[in-house]
Order: C-alpha cells, then sequence, then structure tokens
C-alpha cells in the first residue's frame, strides 16, 4: 500500500475494483465502513460477480473479467476531456509536461520497436522524452506542445469512448458514466479517492499495467501522497509484504536491490547502470545511494569476505540472463531441466496454473524437500487419489522428504503487514511433535552443507562457507539479533560528517537510519529500508502504542512502518509546490520556514526547501510520477487494453493484435490456449470469506463451514445447459475438466459484450485433496501457464472454460 | 494503581452483575451472584500477542494458553481472540481468523520429517538428522554436477539453476532473511516465493 489501512477512514470515495475486501480481508475493510459512517465517503465496486463487497456498496457496476484497462482507460478520458484533473498538481508533480520523443508512436495495437520475431520490444529507445544539451527532460510547462506527455496521453485514450468501454467490459454506458461522475469529484484538492486492489488486477497477462491505470488515475486527480488516496494493494499473506521486501525473488536482493545480469561483467558495470542520472535540474533520489545500500548488505551477507578488493565479493552473488520465476521453473520441471526443488510453505501443486503440469514437472524431478507446518497436495503429489489426482505411483521416482515446520504461534518475530507496518509477534506455545521453526530449519540446511563444502571443497565454496552466521546460538539464532543484522549497524567508529572531532555512532551501534550508510564496508546492513526498525533506543517493531495525535490514522508509534517509519509514501505531493496544504481538509505534511512537519515522517529531504523546486517523487530520476512511463515497462509506457490469452472476442480496438503481444509464452505452451467456439465461458477464480488459500481445508470449523468445490453460475447458464442448483458439472478448458457442485445464483449475471450476451462462471481455488474438505479436482486444473508481460503472475483470472452436467465423482467424496 | 485488561473486565462484569440485578429489587443479591460465578476462563491462561496467519491485514490477535512458559511446563493454546489494542483490527476477527485455533491444533499439522523413496507408496517417519543430512547431500550432489560457474561468453556468472526454492510468505522477516542467505549463497536463480503468485 502507498497509504495504510487506517488512512482508509481518510478518504471521501473508495474504488473497490480487482478485489473483495469485504469477503478476503474483513477486517481492513472496516476501515471503509469506517470512512462511509463518519466522513460521509461513499463506494464503487466494479466486479464481475455481485460480490459481499457489492453488497454494501453505493454503485456496484459489472465488468468482464480481464477488461479493466479499457475500464480504466475510460475514466482517464472522461477525467481528461470534461477537465476533471487536478491541474497544478499535474503539471507540477507528473512528468504532463514532458516532451516525448518523435520516434515514439502508436499503432494498432503496437508500440514503436516490436521485433515480430522474438515478440518483444527490442528497441525501447523512442520511449522516452527529449533531452536538452545538459542531459535534462525537455518540458513545455504551457502544456501546448503535441508532444508533450499528457497530449499523448489524452490521444492514446480517446479510443476509450463510454460507448466502446461498454462493448469490450459490458459495463452498461450509464453506469460507467455515473462512475466516472463519482471519481470526478475527487479531482477538487479537499477530496480524495482511494483504490483498493487485489489479486484481481494482478492475475492478468496485463496484470501491472491495470494497476498502473489506476495510479495515473490517482495522478490526474491529484490523490498519491494524500491522506485517503494512494494505491492500495491488499495483498494476501501475512507477511507477503515483508517476504517481498526480503527479495525471496528470482533477479532481485533485499530492498528491492536488483541482481546483476551477464551483460555487467564487473562491479564497475554493475553500479554504472545502477548510477542515479537526475533527469531535472536539482533532483534527487534514495538512489543515488545505491552502492551504500548494496555494500552494506554485501557486508552483511559476507562481512570481512566482502573487502573494496575484491568489489565487495560481487562475484558471490549468482548473475541471470533471464528471469527464474515460478512458471519458468515449472516449465523447466516440466521439460526434465531440472532435478532438486524446495517447497517451504508454497503448495505449488494448487498455487501454480495448469496443474497437470505442474505434476509432470513434479515427476521428473529427483528430489524435492517440503517444509510445511500442514499437510500439503505438493508433499503428497505422487499419491493416487482416484480421479482427484490419478497418478501411477510406483513409476514416480522422485525422493521426497517432508520436514514439520512449526507455525505462527510457536515463534517469535517480526512480520510487515499491507500497510509496510514491521510488527512483533511472540511465542505462545511449542509446536507439535518435533516440529522445528523455519529459522532452525534453514539454520541445520546452511551448517550442515556449509561444513560438507568445507570438509570436501566442491563446486565454488567461497559463498557457502564465507556467508556470516555468526549468531550467538548458530543453530537456532535469536530472531531480535536476525533484526539487528537486518537493521544494520556500524563496523568502525563512524565520525560525525558534521563535525569530525566528534564520534556519531561507535563500532557494533545500530544504525539509527538509511542515511548513514556508507560504500566503504563501515557499516553493515541486510536491508536498507528496514533501517531504523531495530535502533539503540530498542525494537521499534515492538512498540505498541496505539495513540493517533492527529487524528489522521498514523499512529506514528505503533510499530515502525518502512521506509523511515513513514506511513504515507510521496507525502511531500500532499502540500502544493509552496509548501502549504493543498487544503485544509486534507493537511498532512506541509513546510514550517525552516523544514518539513506534520504528523508524519515526510517522504522527502526534511530541510530542502520549496524554492529549490526538488520534485516530489524521489524514487524517479525526473523527480516527478509517470503518465507516460519512459521503457520501465516491457509491453507500453501507456496502458492499452489487451484481451486475456483465452480470449473471448476478437480485441475490438485492434483485432490482429488481440492479446499482449510480449507476453511469453513456452513452446510448452503454444497450444495450450482456448477458443470461445469450444470453450463459450469467461470463467475467474475467487476466494471464499471462510477459507484462506489451501491451508484452512486442514481446519475442521472452516472446512464445514464451505466443505466442498463448487462452480458459481447464473441462472441464464443454468438453464440453457439444463443444470440445477446442486448438480454435478463438468468444466472443461483447453488444459483439463474437474467435477463441481453447480452453485446457480443471481450474484453472476450474462454481460453484454460486443452486443452478445457473455456468460460467466466463478470458481473457488481452495480445494484439493488433502485436509477435511470433501476431496476435489484441483481447479487449477483449468487454468493457463501463462504470466503478466512485466512480471509473470499467473492469469488466473479470466479464461475460457465450457460446462455440462455430468455424474458423481468415481471416488468416495470424503477425504 | 495500574490496572489490567482482564481486571478491568473482572470489575465491570461483576458490576454489570450487580446493577441489573439490583434493578430487579434483588439488592444485595448481586454480590452473591457475582462472587458465585466461577473466575473468568481466561484468568488462568497466559496471554501472548501475536498476529493472525492468514491475510494481509494481520490482525492482532491474543492467544490465550495454559502453563505459565516455565522450562518445565508444556503450554497449551486454548483460545485465540483479536487483540483489541491494534489499531487496524481493534479487537475483531474474520471467520478465518476467528476460528485459528483449529489451525494450530489441526490434527493435519506436521509432528515429524517423513521420507517417500522413489517408487513407494508410502512416508517413512526419519529421523531429523537423517532428514538435514540426507537433504544437503543431495544438494551438494547436484550442485557439484550442475553449478555454472561461467557462461559461454566466459563471463563469471556463478549460478545453479538445476534446483529452485519456492518460499513461504508467511515466514517472519527473520526466517525470511536466513532464507535468503542460506538460499542464495548457493548460487539458486530459482527463488520464488507466493508474491509472484
Amino acid at each position: 500500500m502507498t497509504n495504510s489501512w487506517n488512512d482508509i477512514k481518510n478518504t471521501d470515495l473508495v474504488l473497490i475494483m480487482g478485489g473483495n475486501a469485504a469477503e478476503a480481508h474483513p477486517c481492513g475493510f472496516k476501515w471503509v465502513t469506517e470512512a462511509k459512517a463518519n466522513n460521509g465517503a461513499k463506494l464503487i465496486v466494479v466486479d464481475p460477480r455481485f460480490t459481499r463487497s457489492a453488497a454494501v456498496a453505493d454503485v456496484y457496476a459489472p465488468i468482464r473479467p480481464g477488461t479493466d484497462i479499457a475500464f480504466l482507460s475510460g475514466v482517464m478520458r472522461y477525467l481528461l476531456g470534461n477537465n476533471k484533473i487536478h491541474q497544478e498538481y499535474v503539471k507540477a508533480y507528473t512528468n504532463a509536461s514532458y516532451i516525448v520523443k518523435d520516434g515514439f508512436a502508436f499503432n494498432d495495437g503496437l508500440f514503436t520497436g516490436f521485433d515480430a520475431n522474438r515478440k518483444v520490444y527490442t528497441d525501447r529507445s523512442s520511449w522516452d522524452y527529449e533531452l536538452d544539451d545538459q542531459g535534462m527532460a525537455k518540458v513545455d510547462e504551457t502544456l501546448q506542445d503535441p508532444r508533450c506527455a499528457i497530449n499523448l496521453l489524452k490521444t492514446h485514450v480517446e479510443r476509450y469512448t463510454p460507448e466502446m468501454v461498454e462493448r469490450i467490459c459490458g459495463t452498461p454506458k450509464a453506469k460507467f458514466l455515473q462512475i466516472c461522475e463519482m471519481i470526478a469529484t475527487t479531482s477538487v484538492p479537499d477530496r480524495t479517492m482511494t483504490s483498493m486492489y487485489a489479486l484481481g488486477w494482478t492475475q492478468h497477462t496485463t496484470g501491472a499495467q491495470n494497476i498502473r491505470s489506476m495510479a495515473m488515475i490517482q495522478l490526474l486527480l491529484g490523490n498519491m501522497g494524500m491522506p485517503g488516496g494512494g494505491v492500495n494493494a491488499l495483498r494476501g499473506h501475512s507477511n507477503v509484504q515483508g517476504i517481498t521486501d526480503l527479495a525471496l525473488l528470482s533477479t532481485s536482493t533485499p530492498g528491492y536491490l536488483v541482481l546483476p545480469t551477464d551483460r555487467e561483467t564487473t562491479y564497475i558495470d554493475y553500479m554504472k547502470s545502477r548510477a542515479f542520472k537526475p533527469l531535472r535540474p536539482g533532483q534527487t533520489s534514495f538512489w543515488q545511494n545505491y552502492e551504500k545500500f548494496f555494500v552494506s548488505q554485501q557486508k552483511s551477507f559476507f562481512g570481512a569476505a566482502a573487502t573494496k578488493d575484491n568489489d565487495w565479493a560481487y562475484d558471490y552473488l549468482p548473475k541471470f540472463d533471464t528471469t527464474y520465476d515460478v512458471l519458468k521453473m515449472v516449465d523447466m520441471m516440466a521439460a526434465g531441466q531440472m532435478n532438486g526443488l524446495f517447497c517451504q510453505g508454497l503448495n505449488i501443486m494448487l498455487a501454480s496454473p495448469d496443474k497437470n503440469k505442474v505434476v509432470t514437472g513434479l515427476t521428473k524431478l529427483k528430489w524435492m524437500v517440503v517444509i510445511d507446518p500442514l499437510e500439503t497436495e505438493t508433499a503428497r503429489f505422487w499419491e493416487n487419489h482416484g480421479e482427484f489426482n490419478n497418478v501411477d505411483t510406483k513409476s514416480i521416482q522422485t525422493e521426497v522428504i517432508q520436514l514439520p515446520a512449526s507455525a505462527y504461534a510457536e515463534e517469535e518475530g517480526s512480520a510487515t503487514n499491507s500497510s509496510r507496518v514491521i510488527m512483533w509477534h511472540w511465542k505462545a506455545a511449542d509446536g507439535p511433535g518435533e516440529s522445528k521453526s523455519d529459522m532452525e530449519i534453514v539454520s541445520e540446511l546452511h551448517l550442515r552443507l556449509r561444513a560438507l563444502y568445507a570438509k570436501d571443497g566442491g563446486a565454488f565454496p567461497d559463498p557457502i562457507v564465507k556467508t556470516t552466521w555468526n549468531y550467538t546460538r548458530p543453530h537456532n539464532p535469536d530472531p531480535q539479533e536476525v533484526l539487528k543484522e537486518i537493521n544494520g549497524y556500524a563496523l568502525e567508529d563512524l565520525p560525525d560528517p558534521a563535525d569530525p572531532n566528534r564520534i556519531m555512532l561507535r563500532a557494533g551501534q545500530l544504525l539509527p537510519n538509511f542515511g548513514v550508510m556508507r560504500a566503504d564496508g563501515k557499516t553493515a546492513g541486510g536491508m536498507w529500508i528496514y533501517t531504523g526498525v531495530f535502533t539503540e533506543a530498542g525494537n521499534m517493531s515492538m512498540r505498541r502504542d496505539a495513540a493517533d495525535p492527529t487524528g489522521l490514522g498514523i499512529h506514528p508509534n505503533w510499530g515502525f512502518s518502512w521506509p523511515a517509519n513513514r506511513r504515507i509514501l510521496y507525502n511531500r505531493a500532499s502540500a502544493d509546490p509552496d509548501g502549504k496544504p493543498w487544503s485544509e481538509k486534507k493537511k498532512y505534511i506541509w513546510w514550517s520556514g525552516s523544514r518539513w512537519t506534520g504528523g508524519d515522517v515526510p517522504d522527502y529531504a526534511p530541510t530542502i526547501a520549496p524554492d529549490k523546486a526538488v520534485g516530489p517523487f524521489i524514487m524517479n530520476q525526473e523527480g516527478t510520477a509517470r503518465l507516460f512511463a519512459r521503457a520501465a515497462m516491457p509491453d507500453g509506457p501507456f496502458p492499452e487494453h489487451y484481451e486475456p490469452m483465452d480470449a473471448y472476442i476478437a480485441n475490438p480496438l485492434h483485432p490482429k493484435v488481440s492479446t499482449n503481444p510480449v507476453v511469453r509464452v513456452f513452446a510448452a505452451d503454444a497450444k495450450s490456449f482456448g477458443t470461445p467456439d469450444k470453450f463459450p465461458i469467461v470463467a475467474t477464480s475467487y476466494r471464499l470469506a471462510e477459507h484462506f488459500h489451501y491451508w484452512t481445508k486442514n481446519v475442521h470449523d472452516n472446512a464445514v463451514l464451505q466443505p466442498e468445490l463448487f462452480v458459481e453460475m447464473g441462472e441464464r447458464l443454468a438453464k440453457a445447459k439444463g443444470i440445477q442448483n446442486g448438480d454435478w458439472v463438468e468444466v472443461s478448458s483447453q488444459r483439463g475438466a474437474i467435477k463441481a457442485k453447480a452453485c446457480v445464483t443471481k450474484r453472476i449475471r450474462p454481460i453484454m459484450v460486443d452486443g452478445k450476451p457473455c456468460d460467466v462462471v466463478g470458481l473457488p481455488i481452495h480445494y484439493g485433496f488433502v485436509g477435511f474438505a470433501r476431496k476435489a479436482h484441483p481447479m487449477n486444473v483449468l487454468t493457463p501457464s501463462v504470466g503478466d508481460a512485466s512480471v509473470n503472475t499467473p492469469e488466473y483470472k479470466a479464461f475460457l472454460v465450457d460446462v455440462k452436467k455430468t455424474t458423481p465423482p468415481a471416488q468416495p467424496a470424503v477425504a | 494503581m495500574a490496572v489490567t485488561r482482564r481486571q478491568f473486565m473482572k470489575v465491570s462484569a461483576a458490576s454489570l452483575a450487580a446493577s441489573s440485578v439490583g434493578a430487579l429489587g434483588f439488592v444485595g443479591a448481586g454480590d452473591v451472584l457475582a462472587a458465585g460465578v466461577r473466575p473468568f476462563k481466561l484468568e488462568r491462561a497466559t496471554e501472548t500477542r501475536n498476529a493472525c496467519p492468514y491475510c494481509a491485514v494481520a490482525c492482532g490477535v491474543l492467544i490465550y494458553s495454559l502453563g505459565d512458559k516455565s522450562k518445565n511446563a508444556k503450554s497449551s493454546i486454548i483460545h485465540v481472540e483479536g487483540d483489541p489494542d491494534h489499531p487496524v483490527n481493534r479487537g475483531t476477527l474474520c471467520a478465518r481468523g476467528a476460528a485459528s485455533l483449529g489451525y494450530i491444533h489441526s490434527a493435519n499439522r506436521l509432528k515429524y520429517p517423513m521420507h517417500r523413496k522413489p517408487g513407494s507408496d508410502k512416508f517413512e517417519r526419519v529421523s531429523w538428522d537423517f532428514a538435514l543430512d540426507r537433504i544437503v547431500k543431495l544438494m551438494k550432489e547436484d550442485r557439484d554436477k550442475n553449478f555454472i560457474a561461467k557462461n559461454r561468453d566466459g563471463v563469471t556468472v556463478n549460478r545453479w539453476l538445476s534446483t529452485g526454492f519456492f518460499g513461504g510468505s508467511s515466514l517472519s522477516n527473520e526466517a525470511g532473511y536466513l532464507t535468503y542467505k542460506f538460499v542464495r549463497a548457493t548460487g539458486i536463480l530459482g527463488f520464488e516465493d507466493q508474491a509472484r503468485i
């Protein structure tokens, strides 16, 4: 989230689209209720289903799965066309006035630079600004130049008329316009809208661009950095934010640093490509400190083995030639290119799309290790469960080791919620049987592997045998000691930059903030964005002072919000260029005459005066936020509607480029996409209020509350197929077929798409053949193994199926 | 005098009983009733602050266990409820969080290291030492055989692609950080978590 759960109470308008907070995040949703009850806020829900969020909305609009960009681009067209934008904000804080290179264009669904053979934009050089002779971006503050980013945006979204939105999305024109008008009311300085989204936006081949579209709307409205504004990812797992920060991701290192690529053959090359080059005069950025963050991290990982002479152990890190994301790994497994796999709390057999492909992959492994508190389908993929998992056990040669991990209640440590607040939790009891904590399991594995390499040598042992593991209890480290390492500390006495005679930090003292990190090896720190969480004043994640002095839901002394205990990101933009709040009602931080002040930590250098004109979006080289994304996205500097890979219709905007042209399709999956002649129904997946992922089918109460897999469908479809509520239905896609009970409701209704009624069905994700719920076919049999063009998140939310009445599963349906 | 939340609740419950009974005309009966009420069930329990394990609202929870956490006493968790002090959930829990005691005590919790041999139709219980030593042996065999020190252009790349690691998104930050150090030091690039999918 750019903002926080508590901040939602400050909003005037909530747009839930791509999520269903009332059911998936009920206790966070209470802040929507709070805003409605006490701030006069309205709630809009846009969703293919009439969800429980929709049930309490002021306005609900249906939408065909996978068409959010068309809807949101239509909103942008409305705002720009009716001058319902926050003019001064847009001019000062976005790249609206920046002049885009002459060569950039968009024609028939393709931006400039597309290579039709490789299916990537090989030449993205035109996706950029014109630069002056100082290397600064050229701007036209009058916004008259037709090449200004905002003018190109106007042209780009002009095609998304309300009629086109209705044709693509199936959202009735009147409903769409009503929502546009409501959104437009927040373009004034004293009103804000908040956006709440989840996997309903990310799990598409255009996922990252869905979110980008909303970010652009919020910029046009002047709602970024404002209380009650922002773009807010609700997020799934209790520490998914922390684990993302910590970079359990193929090409990242903790704190959003990036591993080197094959092209960065030396440390100098690596730093050169990360060097901060301002694009506007005087602009500053966090990223100008990249080397300080990187060197401190290497010192944490490798201690004395990371020296200036060996480029801070640069070669201890693997370089990447391509991204080895989940879908890529499953594809490699299925192709027999992998031998070993660890699944630590991730049930890959249900979590990755195309279950049959995943099982093929697991079958080809030599060995697999599962570390989990619970039984999982993954650990038992080799077991025959009749038609639910019809495998030939004897022929499966994969060796499987399953390790019992303790769970949250049985360990202490910190976790980071979706508001970016790091909070400590304490241990209540030991785990069952011989279970061990993940920390202990990982430590044991590291130390034993390290001992083998120290004794016998082998392939490049250095990074393994030289990893810092100097904990007081190396086999089971104290979490507080580890959090201190993440925070960072001085390795030598550090003088005060303002007064060299004074020592600012003694060797061994914890770093108070990432501003004191150094590139000369005198500081260590595992992850710069968390620095400040554990200082000489103590473990800030343990703070439990719920006081809220401003009444704005900031709670500055509850836990620690990264970075720097900041609760709203980009909050410098809550004040105008002169440093005055845009409005008294939305006052958040402001310039006091000598420094930035207010109830939150400024997202800005605290003493840079407004007249220095340093932009508020200090993560960017230009200091402004991007309506035009330059070359940052692989599929275009502006969002564009592309059909899901299982395309229901030819894209009305450009039928020859119907789907996202730069989506990665593995050769093995080339024929795995469905067409509407065989699979005429649009399907989406969703979560139930009573279940969490694949865990709670192992919990008796939850299994009783929602005992079995179903397919939710509208009355029109059920009638056409002769299906009654409770009948067994076969749901099939190009990837496979499953059986599910019919749940016929009024919540899903046919949507008029391109002039024809389109039936939609929905399937909950939670079921499998392990647990106390009824055994079921995993629904990911149906979903395509393809991901978002930017980050390869699978397209779970829009695919094509057919349904027909069938007989019950052959296997007794009780686990 | 510092009043704990539990004492406060006890006093409130007692005065409520006294006043409502008093209102019906049974003056004095309230005191007798209050004294007779079985001491609050959680009075003897140890309260631990934790967070709900499910979605990323990460609601504050209070976990109640029997046992005082002394070395020779085994704690047993008996109750989970929302933490009323937590600014986000303010004491509430949803249908999942409210049933989370059932997760802690699920009959499907794993208790022992298990091993499935190639072609076998069952898991067999093994010791931790066997499991851990077996895993690092398998790792080392594969890594030593398939580690890529240089790419085709002779650039040092130091990567290991034939083994992968899927991490959980419900690990604590500290467990996640140790996992990162363990995995990345081996050169594994196929290193992902639930956040991707």
